[in-house]
């Protein structure tokens, strides 16, 4: 017979059970009654001899094997029973629960599609990404061209592949449109495993300087341009000015550290990127694939070996450099995980509290049943099934909670997504998988047991005589104690979620009254894309970015105009080595500095302070003597107290003969208001867009912004700014527009999503503290009311018993809230590690955020002893 | 004088149960009598315990049952050997005899040590 058949003729063997044994024992009767013993006593002594019939039945029926599938039904049927009598409780812990459980299974279904799983290419973990390495500055990801091809060219143990950022102006077909592109070199679609959707890749005799211009265009460009239509492959269209023929189009979604539309092949810019020559510019990403039969450890012993063989041959540039790799998935999602890690354990805090609310809610009807399960013991239920009931009731409850978590997070992980400041690495990719379900089923269980196991100890095990006798009135200290130990765990949860909220608040508010170095108000920011008709020599384009600056200050609110490449707090940055003796430091140990390349009245548009000297004039040309402007950290560090104005700055990516400090000026926070600080690069410079040597002009002309300070809110100024810089082609654009005061508040975005976060978390967690305190009083007090009645009786004023139950509760809140503090200072300290910018834990956070606590705890534990107060002593002695 | 009963030894009433029903199906109450017969009321075989055995044993196919008429009419369910009983049947004899001839030549070596 098998496990079903068993248990579907449950009825029919429970039948047999009870004739084989009613048959034993009138066998035994009759023998004994044979032997002269009384009929009465005979059935007496063969009834002792095989003891309680109820607890033979019980053993046999244990023997079975279905036991447990058995006893789970009908503890599922009397749990649900349960829950259809109390229907309000049975709501409150379901809605609690899938709050808990969905919000923790969004985040965990975000971690999983970002974090956990593989990339989505053809053998994943052997995609690596190669980094250089210096003592002085750590490692970065820049590679030169020439160390590229150096190290593709010498590599056994790896198949590497590079790429860069680009972009440009499409004018044909359709109106000019700015896009995002990339440089990609011809190897890097068969190194990370995947081909295009239609057409081909790169053949390597393309990959050249003076090929036919060809590209490859991304999924949505082909969609959005070419109507997705069949014959696009060899199609043509204008890029930068050039016509590209179209030989294949990316798979849907592809991306090189975000989208782009465009795809050109690397090597044929040598000529008209000067960076491409110069094994001194570090602006390629490479990656790489593993050989067959080579591991990590192989690849990177290969790359130290060649990096030392290129230090000997090239020591200007590669003097004290090393190259190393790492798994790609790491470079691929960055710095998201600690945040995503911290916000899981943040809503896994919740989840607990929830759990140990709906536990003390659950222990008080256990204590509440004790004569009940006493009396089932008495009759024969063994005390490991008992718990195992309670156990099903409350892991019903979890699974129930469960199921509706997973539908919110189902509804709900997308939205999640969108609201994640800046972009999510790998958003695309979230969803819902096996794994995350699995996750819910077992936070589900896990809360479910957590929750039913307090109730279930409760079942008695000795004294079951004294239970009953003692009914309802007698509480076991014992419940007592674990009832406070909730509400202290929930209270102590509850600090430490509120005291990281407010070190959030504090930490943004610190942050925003930063200063930035520069007023944020009515300034824009805008890259600007010249028409490539423009850039056909220096001339030419310096006389059309004049153009674009008379034309620009034309327009009616803009106060004034300037050009910079690089904008403060906005992604991109160019740090240059510089050094103030005419003999040049050890290769690889000078000193860094963020350069600027701007226009005279860029200090006017930033409003940045002027501390000594000058800033440029029109008179700072090519052919008059090269000019520098620094920050005051560039002046400290360089030349101490004595007065910088006068001194002279080696810079070589600027040249070879020194320029001139002719000014200081403030620090600009360039990094975002809470990065700034811990930056590598803390010293800045400026030096003029006019003494770019003319060979550099083109390449200038491809990163240059345009910055405005305005009299009118900036935003406004765009459409006329824009109607006038079309150019006489109509193919000049303004793209990425931002006010200053945009990119300072999104240089804090995630602080302030952490504290939007966390302070939703807090509040909740008090909420629920809260309803716990209550319930748990409200239920401690209920039992007390005949104690309180005899006080009353004997002269305790409503008052007395008011200070009686609020000492109850105010010695559970301050017990937790210790513990709270103390656990809320370990937090700070992790938070501290985890969040750029992080003020510690101080005592004025702690001043805010613990009185709310306990002011909102007292007025939950106010309602109960309100009543106990009002308990007119006669009813409450009758109760007894 | 009431007779001096030991307690069973741990995992031996399963194989004394299965000695018993190797000699023909049985019922439960007959298996309890020819056990307390054949220990001549040496062993203590606690009633109580002998169903949820029986169970056991069935749950495992160690045994099968059958319900029978017995020689006074009534309906009674009767246990027969399987074969896998048969044969987990002589394999725990073979054990238990093993484990005796054991502790009887650790016993024999002490006598003779002692002479």
């Amino acid at each position: 017979m098998n496990w079903w058949k068993r248990l579907s003729r449950r009825n029919q063997m429970e039948a047999q059970l009870e004739k084989e044994l009613s048959f034993h024992l009138e066998q035994h009767t009759a023998q004994l009654a044979a032997r002269g013993i009384a009929p009465d006593e005979a059935r007496r002594q063969a009834r002792l001899a095989l003891g309680g019939p109820e607890q033979v039945k019980e053993k046999c029926r244990d023997a079975r094997g279905t036991r447990w599938l058995e006893d789970f039904l009908q503890d599922a049927r009397y749990a649900l029973r349960t829950f259809r009598r109390k229907p309000g409780f049975t709501l409150v812990a379901l809605l609690i629960l899938s709050l808990g459980i969905g919000a923790t299974t969004v985040m965990f279904a975000v971690i999983n599609s970002v974090l956990l799983r593989p990339l989505s290419y053809p053998e994943p973990d052997r995609l690596v990404t190669l980094h250089r390495f210096t003592e002085a500055f750590g490692e970065s990801w820049g590679f030169s061209n020439f160390d590229f091809i150096d190290a593709k060219r010498e590599s056994q143990t790896l198949a590497v592949a590079a790429w860069t950022y680009a972009g440009g102006t499409i004018s044909e077909p359709g109106e000019p449109e700015y896009v995002n592109g990339r440089r990609i070199s011809a190897e890097l679609f068969s190194t990370l495993g995947i081909s295009p959707l239609q057409g081909r890749a790169f053949r390597p005799d393309e990959d050249r300087p003076g090929a036919a211009p060809i590209a490859i265009i991304s999924f949505a460009l082909w969609q959005r341009d070419f109507g997705g239509a069949r014959g696009t492959i060899g199609r043509t269209f204008v890029y930068e000015g050039k016509p590209y023929t179209i030989v294949g189009i990316a798979p849907a979604g592809f991306q090189l550290d975000g989208e782009a539309d465009v795809f050109t092949p690397l090597q044929q810019e040598q000529s008209t990127d000067p960076r491409m020559q110069n094994r001194g510019a570090h602006f390629l990403r490479a990656v790489a694939r593993l050989r067959p039969g080579f591991g990590l450890a192989e690849g990177r012993a290969e790359l130290a070996l060649i990096a030392r063989h290129l230090a000997e041959e090239y020591p200007k540039s590669n003097a004290g450099v090393s190259m190393t790799a790492y798994p790609l998935q790491k470079e691929f999602i960055g710095d998201v995980g600690s945040t995503l890690w911290l916000l899981l354990c943040a809503v896994g805090l919740v989840l607990l509290i929830a759990c140990v609310n709906i536990a003390s809610l659950l222990l008080a009807r256990a204590v509440s049943r004790e004569r009940e399960l006493a009396m089932r013991v008495a009759l024969g239920a063994g005390r490991g099934r008992l718990a195992r009931q309670c156990l099903t009731e409350s892991a019903l409850l979890g699974v129930g909670g469960g199921v509706l978590g997973v539908v919110l997070a189902f509804v709900s992980v997308h939205r999640f997504v969108a609201f994640w400041p800046g972009s999510l690495p790998r958003a695309e990719e979230v969803h819902l998988d096996w794994r995350v379900l699995l996750f819910a089923v077992c936070a589900s269980l896990v809360s479910g047991l957590l929750f039913g196991l307090a109730p279930a100890l409760r079942v008695p095990v000795r004294g079951v005589e004294q239970t009953l006798r003692a009914g309802a009135r007698s509480i076991a200290g014992g419940s007592r104690r674990l009832h406070s130990a909730f509400v202290i765990s929930e209270i102590a949860l509850a600090v430490v979620l509120l005291v990281s909220a407010g070190m959030f608040g504090h930490t943004l508010l610190a942050l925003s009254s930063l200063d930035p170095g520069f007023n944020v108000h009515n300034v824009m920011a805008t890259r600007f894309a010249l028409s490539p008709g423009a850039l056909a020599n220096p001339e030419q384009i310096r006389a059309a970015w004049q153009d674009v600056l008379d034309r620009a200050r034309r327009v009616p609110g803009i106060e004034s105009v300037a050009l910079a490449d690089i904008i403060p707090m906005r992604e991109g940055e160019n740090s240059l080595p510089y050094w103030t003796t005419a003999t040049p430091p050890p290769p690889n140990q000078e000193p860094f500095a963020l350069a600027s390349c701007v226009t005279p009245d860029y200090l006017k548009v930033m409003g940045i302070p002027l501390r000594r000297g000058r800033f440029f004039t029109e008179h700072d040309r090519l052919d008059s003597e090269p000019v520098v402007v620094i920050d005051d950290n560039l002046a400290q560090h360089a030349f101490g107290t004595k007065d910088a104005v006068g001194k002279r700055i080696w810079i070589p990516a600027l040249g070879p003969s020194p320029a001139l400090v002719i000014g200081i000026v403030g620090h600009v926070r360039h990094w975002g208001l809470a990065s700034d600080d811990q930056s590598r690069v803390r010293e800045q410079m400026y030096y003029p867009f006019a003494q770019v040597p003319a060979p550099l002009l083109h390449f200038f002309s491809s990163i240059m912004s345009f910055a405005a300070r305005t009299t009118i809110p900036p935003l406004n100024v765009v459409e006329p700014l824009r109607r006038e810089l079309r150019g006489a082609a109509g193919d000049q654009a303004l793209y990425e527009i931002h006010t200053m005061e945009q990119l300072v508040s999104a240089s804090l975005a995630r602080q302030r999503f952490l504290l939007l976060l966390f302070g939703i978390f807090a509040s909740l967690a008090l909420l629920l503290a809260c309803i716990g305190i209550y319930g748990v009083l409200a239920y401690l007090t209920g039992l007390r009311v005949p104690e309180i009645g005899v006080r009353m009786t004997l002269g305790a004023k409503p008052l007395d018993v008011m200070r009686l139950v609020l000492g109850q509760s105010l010695m559970m809140i301050f017990i937790g809230v210790g513990v709270g503090i103390l656990a809320a200072l370990a937090a700070g300290r992790i938070l501290n590690r985890l969040v750029e910018g992080m003020r510690p834990a101080d005592a004025s956070t702690f001043a805010i955020t613990i009185p709310v606590l306990v002011i909102a705890a007292l007025f939950a534990s106010f309602v109960p002893a309100r009543r106990a107060s009002r308990i007119d002593p006669v009813t409450a002695l009758r109760q007894q | 004088m009431a007779p001096l009963k030991s307690d069973l030894p741990q995992g031996t009433l399963d194989l004394l149960i299965l000695k018993v029903i190797a000699l023909g199906p049985v019922h439960g109450y007959a298996i309890a009598q020819r056990l307390e017969q054949v220990s001549r009321g040496v062993v203590q075989v606690p009633e109580g315990s002998l169903y949820p055995a029986l169970h056991r044993l069935e749950n495992r196919r160690l045994l099968a049952a059958d319900w029978k008429e017995t020689e006074t009419g009534r309906e009674a369910k009767f246990y027969r050997l399987t074969r896998k009983g048969l044969k987990q049947l002589k394999t725990e004899t073979a054990d238990w005899q093993r484990l005796i001839d054991a502790i009887g030549l650790i016993l024999g070596m002490a006598d003779g040590g002692a002479q």
